[in-house]
């Protein structure tokens, strides 16, 4: 296709500067608009892996480019352009929303890339309204609860109409009513969705790929059906299912959007 | 204790305000240096982590209490002049945001409990770790006796501004050594915190304790021959060097509160005198050595005014003392270098 | 010391006050604590006509007394100054009520009470009516050093979330029921102490990394202020203005 896939790692080895090496040779591809889950147990180098893709972290060896660009590039236009395309939510809201108030945080990415004036106040409607925050624009955010808070905090990132959004556990200790608003808002976004978690059943809700990474490499890659019903593999890095939980049971998540594919399984994926 | 207004009167207030700001102004560049871009998210998070510590408080005494000020553990921590920066953030938000401490006494408070309190504790921290072994745990103790002398010396400075300034007919004598002593109590629950804090600090993530840098062994790391190769040690400003502006800072401050604020001072006679007259005992005193020296008397002496002994006094001071110290710390500046090559 | 406060002091509303833009109302305040701490403190008129301008603008901006007079318990530390001076000091004594009592002392003592009262209602009324983003915004408006302010604003955002886990902290310690000596109890407290340093440490860190992630480069982007339905500020100069004014009568009248 003409079309750069959006994320494109190839051979990306990289160790902290203590020593420890954390990944080891990772090859990812993932087209404009698919939507993967990316999973693994602790430590194995997911938060490491999803810092690359925005510019914070420098590949010790290997390639990575986002929409074709390439991160490794220092000038101050390609690392503001990179961090544009990928906008990354941690897990801790409190981290990103360091404004005195929603709106200000809100504006403070499209900010930093020259918006001013009218437009700027657009675009913060349109994150506001995408993740239905609209009403509380003018709170602090210590006013807001958890689960609210979580959704400024996508729409601080979105604000920044990036191309791929990544969400570090973005289920982490909310509640299931909050869980279930964030999956509608997550939904309806017309973005390359990569989702770091440890909620199995969210990434079958939300993505028809799932990546599992362990040890610094990549050890399953596939539909994530298919890679949720290997049971002996999850076991084997330190993955499981939640009590009575079937994937083959559950229907998989149905698929709206075109755009590069790499390979990967179909199976378990229903419209 | 946050100073009131009231306390000090007007030009008192505006001398420390001129104090405390050019302090705050040298902090600013300083900092920077040390933070780069990182400075404001983490000198604004270590000041909420100060505003969050002073309500930490210990007995002192019977039924009473004491609170921590700070001013020594944010120096250990993450270094004097990012210290006084943040702690003058906590007493400038307190002030306005939560009522606590006059907004004409700002200058004050700050002077007191940011610079007077971080500086001294830091200068001490250093002395004495430039006499203890060069390891992490040292610090420690350097922090208890940075802690422990910062607070009193902060009452000191606060005693010399009343005498300056306060609107009070209270001799000088009982005031200073009520003070001493109450901020010496106080003192040692604060060196007992801070160097509690500092050592938790260590014992989980040295590298974020300012005061212990250059402490540790140079980190080794093997090349491809397996020959151990040294990591070059992170790059720490040590105070005495780019100390000048805070010297010249506090140079100007000392000699216009010196030469200028003084004029202001209380002609009556001190305590002791006072006392004195009263029990007939003041002939009996027998004139000082140098008493014959034209500036012998604090007032009005063969018609040298008492601002003119002011500020030769801080001349005289600063050239003895900044020479000894300079000494001293160029000697443990050299044993850094020569720790970090081995 | 008044800390152990971490809850601010603003109460939402509508008022003359509360739409006073910030930086003027802190110019006015300054103005009038300068001319209450200059005041002589012979002249009681003039403080007694001070309260009076003070209780104005707590009506004005419809701050209830009750609120102002609870906060007001941050004074303790320094009346007891005051009422310590009129005992310690030197010169002329005087009888009060079978006590021996220096007059100059008791000049001095009641000094310090009005002044500093008044400034810590001047305060007060300020915090009241002054929410912190604003005060920010005014403290940039002042020529405060940029930097400065960033830093107070991270400070403000942070301070109850770090407060929170401080209690949490102590909570936890608490729960473990631990019956040490005081010795005990200070070195459990430092611990929680040095743990919140490391963690406050490492948040920062975290923060400048979400700033970067969002195309931080070092410097701030200036976000308009928002003016909504402000007051002209020239209005803040009334209380100085007043103050001026009542000071004056009371040089002339006493």
């Amino acid at each position: 296709m003409a079309v750069n896939p959006s994320i494109d790692v190839r051979g990306l080895a990289y160790a902290y500067p203590d020593g420890h090496q954390a990944l080891y040779g990772i090859d990812l591809v993932v087209g404009r608009g698919e939507r993967v889950a990316l999973l693994g147990p602790n430590g194995a180098g997911k938060t490491t892996l999803v810092l690359h893709l925005n510019g914070v972290l420098t590949p010790g060896a290997g390639d990575v480019r986002i929409g074709g660009l390439d991160v490794r590039r220092h000038d101050r236009d390609s690392l503001r352009e990179v961090r544009r395309r990928v906008g990354i939510v941690f897990q801790d809201p409190d981290d990103q929303l360091f404004m005195p108030t929603v709106r200000d945080d809100v504006a403070f990415g499209p900010a930093n890339l020259g918006l001013r004036g009218p437009e700027l106040d657009a675009r913060v409607d349109a994150a506001l309204r995408a993740v239905g925050m609209t009403d509380v624009a003018d709170r602090p955010p210590h006013h807001l609860s958890f689960g609210q808070r979580r959704r400024v905090a996508v729409a601080t990132v979105l604000a920044m109409e990036p191309e791929v959004l990544v969400l570090d556990e973005p289920t982490s200790n909310l509640d299931p009513a909050s869980r279930r608003e964030l999956a509608e808002v997550l939904e309806s976004l017309d973005v390359t969705l990569l989702v770091v978690t440890h909620d199995l059943p969210y990434a079958l809700e939300l993505c028809d790929r799932s990546i599992v990474l362990s040890g610094g490499t990549i050890v399953a890659d596939g539909g994530t059906a298919d890679v949720l019903a290997d049971a002996a593999m999850l076991r084997e890095h330190r993955l499981e299912l939640p009590y009575g939980f079937d994937p083959r049971s559950v229907a998989g998540r149905r698929t709206g959007y075109g755009g590069a594919r790499s390979p990967s399984s179909t199976a378990g994926r229903c419209r | 204790m946050h100073v009131p207004d009231g306390f000090l009167d007007v030009p008192t207030s505006l001398a420390t305000a001129a104090v405390a700001a050019t302090a705050v102004g040298v902090a600013l560049r300083k900092a920077r240096d040390e933070l780069d871009e990182r400075t404001a998210p983490l000198a604004g998070l270590t000041a909420a982590f100060v505003f969050a510590v002073q309500m930490l408080n210990f007995p002192v005494g019977v039924g009473t209490s004491g609170h921590l000020m700070g001013g020594a553990l944010a120096a250990a921590l993450v270094g004097p002049w990012t210290a006084v920066l943040c702690v003058s953030v906590v007493l400038m938000v307190q002030a306005l945001l939560f009522a606590d401490g006059g907004l004409t006494a700002l200058g004050t408070n700050v002077t007191l409990i940011a610079v007077v309190t971080a500086t001294v504790g830091w200068f001490v921290i250093k002395a004495v770790l430039a006499v203890l072994p060069r390891r992490p745990a040292s610090v420690v103790p350097a922090c208890a006796v940075g802690a422990l002398v910062s607070v009193p010396a902060a009452a000191l400075v606060f005693v010399m501004l009343f005498a300056i300034g306060g609107n009070a007919n209270l001799s000088l004598g009982t005031l200073t050594a009520t003070m001493l002593g109450w901020h010496v109590l106080i003192g040692i629950g604060e060196a007992v915190i801070t160097a509690l804090t500092v050592s938790a600090v260590v014992a989980v993530r040295p590298d974020l304790v300012y005061a212990a840098h250059g402490l540790r062994p140079a980190l080794k790391l093997q090349d491809a021959d397996g020959i151990l190769v040294d990591v070059p040690a992170r790059r720490e400003t040590v105070a005495t060097r780019d100390s000048r502006g805070l010297v010249v800072g506090g140079g100007i401050a000392a000699l216009v509160l010196a030469g200028v604020v003084s004029f202001y001072a209380s002609a009556s006679p001190d305590g002791l005198e006072y006392v004195a007259g009263e029990n007939g005992f003041l002939e009996t005193a027998r004139d000082h050595l140098l008493g014959d020296f034209a500036l012998a008397g604090y007032g009005e002496v063969g018609g040298i005014p008492v601002g003119v002994a002011g500020v030769l006094g801080v001349v005289l001071t600063v050239g003895i003392g900044w020479p000894v110290f300079r000494a001293v710390s160029r000697r443990s500046q050299r044993s850094d270098t020569r720790a970090q090559s081995r | 010391m008044g800390n152990g406060h971490s809850h601010l002091l603003f109460r939402h509303g509508d008022s003359l006050v509360h739409r006073l833009p910030a930086h003027a109302k802190v110019l006015a305040l300054l103005g009038f604590v300068l001319i209450v701490v200059a005041t002589p403190r012979e002249r009681v008129g003039a403080f007694a006509g001070y309260a009076v301008l003070l209780a104005a603008v707590a009506a004005v901006a419809r701050i209830p007394a009750g609120f102002i007079v609870r906060r007001m318990v941050v004074e303790i530390p320094f009346v007891a100054f005051a009422v310590l001076m009129p005992v310690v000091s030197g010169g002329v004594r005087v009888d009060v009520l079978g006590v021996s009592l220096s007059q100059d002392g008791l000049l001095s003592g009641w000094n310090l009470l009005a002044k500093g009262t008044l400034g810590v209602v001047a305060s007060i009324l300020l915090a009241a009516t002054t929410d912190a983003r604003a005060l920010l915004m005014g403290l940039q408006r002042l020529r405060l050093p940029a930097r400065l302010v960033e830093i107070a604003a991270f400070m403000v955002r942070y301070v109850e979330v770090v407060a929170a886990e401080m209690h949490r902290m102590r909570v936890a310690r608490e729960s473990r029921a631990f019956h040490a000596r005081h010795l005990g109890h200070l070195r459990a407290v430092a611990q929680s102490a040095g743990a919140l340093f490391v963690r406050t440490y490492e948040r920062g860190e975290r923060v400048h990394l979400a700033m970067l992630s969002r195309g931080y480069a070092g410097a701030m982007p200036v976000i308009d202020a928002r003016p909504t339905r402000l007051a002209p500020p020239v209005l803040a100069a009334a209380l100085p203005v007043a103050a001026l004014a009542v000071a004056w009568a009371g040089a002339v009248w006493l």
